[in-house]
């Protein structure tokens, strides 16, 4: 009896041990679109980020707000008008990821990360690559994707549409410290 | 033997619960320590162009941004069909306004009505932000000088003379997102009046605000109270202004209906002769446009 009990905290125990939790407050997310008329760029280096390397799990948040663009403008229309970070101050995304990371050995591992992103108050399911690199133990999550404002109720005025792309260039970079 | 299943089980469960938890707990973590480091924010998009119609707003063109503005005003609508209803006479200023800093905008422009040229420059003193202070505060300094009539036909017009100054606190506030409000004190210094009767230094208050109908599109008023006794020699009314703003990209269109003619500050404050309900209503339009200067990254 008192050997299984013993067993059980001890599976508990290393459970917990074993539940590697990396963790950032300064990751850092972008998004580029590409015309022929304009270039837009924005970036956004306040992105909350927790990788748990046990269970695979992984979730990201940040405010809208923190996303800068070199143009004021473009900024204030982002928030005002497209994005309309008054009424959804954040996006945030929380899923998980397959492919064998080893936090025990550096290295660079290929993963496919799924889960819902939320944005703009829509919540869409996304499936994307990316890698998780082990270095210094730090865990180095990184990913590029395509997203379509259309999905996420982000409408695009006809007068504008030639200079802003149909598919919006998402990069996550986030390197996070065991917590 | 039972017992011992029973603990088994126990901690089976315990270890389970622990882990299904897991994947909105990561994010409920991450949202607590996101609201926790959360600074207050400076209110942005409090009005979308850097003047309601004819007062300044508190807004002013970012760093490294020129701004071009074109504001337009046709003839008064009760000239009757003889003169389009207006559309026959115009008036204009053309202005230039550049951000220096984020803080601070240098403008100049030209009048059409009286040959007026100004120089002016925007200070903004106070930002509004969420939750510690209810305004944001800009200082507004223009200074014109009137080229009409010729110096060579009036002799004694020396530039002095055709000089005047005038000062405006803009203070306004983002109640929500939809509607703004701006109250603007304004002193007006005029170096010369038509008779010793009219004052030199002209107060007025302004009034004005937008009402957003759509993330791109939003209904402006404002309505400028000159008290009396100051302006005595002619007849002037206090300036009433209705506007439409379109927004679209690098563009700020507006369609304005106004009692006042002119568009800078010892003009539509102190020398507007229109009266609404005579039917002495400019319909115009202002058009301002911003080229960005800052280097690509």
């Amino acid at each position: 009896m008192k050997t299984l009990v013993f067993a059980c905290l001890l599976s508990l125990l290393t459970g917990s041990l074993q539940a590697q939790t990396f963790i950032t407050r300064n990751g850092y997310a972008g998004f580029f679109s590409k015309t022929p008329l304009e270039d837009i760029k924005a970036e956004n280096r306040q992105l909350y980020a927790v990788i748990d390397a046990t269970k695979k799990n992984l979730a990201f948040t940040c405010l809208v707000k923190g996303f800068l663009f070199p143009k004021q403008l473009m900024q204030e229309h982002f928030n005002e008008n497209y994005i309309e970070s008054d009424k959804f101050p954040k996006a945030t995304f929380v899923g998980n990821y397959t492919g064998d990371v080893n936090a025990a050995n550096a290295g660079k591992y290929p993963v496919q990360i799924k889960g819902q992103l939320t944005l703009h108050g829509v919540t869409q399911t996304i499936d994307v690559p990316g890698t998780i690199e082990v270095r210094d133990n730090k865990l180095i999550g990184a990913s590029e994707f395509k997203l379509t404002p259309g999905d996420f109720n982000i409408k695009i005025p006809a007068l504008v549409s030639e200079k802003i792309a149909k598919q919006i260039d998402v990069r996550v970079l986030v390197e996070c410290n065991p917590k | 033997m039972r017992r011992n299943l029973l603990t088994a089980t126990l901690c089976f469960f315990l270890f389970t619960v622990s882990s299904s938890a897991q994947d909105s707990a990561l994010l409920n973590m991450l949202n607590d320590s996101l609201s926790k480091d959360a600074k207050p924010e400076v209110v942005s998009g409090t009005f979308k162009a850097t003047q309601l119609i004819n007062t300044p707003t508190a807004e002013a063109p970012a760093k490294k941004t020129l701004q071009f503005l074109i504001m337009h005003r046709f003839g008064e609508l009760s000239d009757g069909a003889y003169e389009l209803f207006g559309l026959d006479n115009a008036e204009i200023r053309f202005g230039l306004d550049y951000g220096i800093a984020d803080f601070l905008s240098v403008g100049v422009g030209r009048s059409s009505l009286d040959k007026t040229c100004d120089a002016n420059f925007k200070l903004k003193l106070l930002r509004q932000t969420a939750g510690k202070i209810p305004v944001s505060v800009s200082l507004y300094e223009l200074m014109s000088y009137t080229s009409f009539p010729k110096k060579a036909d009036k002799p004694f017009l020396t530039s002095r003379f055709r000089t005047a100054y005038t000062s405006q606190l803009l203070i306004a506030s983002k109640l929500s997102r939809k509607l703004s409000l701006q109250l603007s004190p304004t002193l007006i210094h005029f170096n010369m009046v038509s008779t010793p009767k009219d004052k030199n230094d002209v107060f007025a208050l302004g009034l004005g605000g937008r009402m957003k109908i759509t993330n791109r599109m939003s209904i402006d008023a404002e309505y400028n109270v000159l008290p009396g006794n100051q302006v005595v020699s002619s007849k002037v009314y206090n300036s009433l202004s209705l506007g439409l703003d379109i927004e679209t990209g690098g563009h700020v269109f507006q369609l304005v209906f106004t009692n006042s003619r002119g568009m800078i500050g010892p003009y539509y404050l102190a020398k507007t002769s229109g009266q609404w309900s005579d039917g002495d209503i400019y319909f115009g339009f202002n058009i301002s446009r911003a080229f960005n200067f800052k280097r690509k990254e």
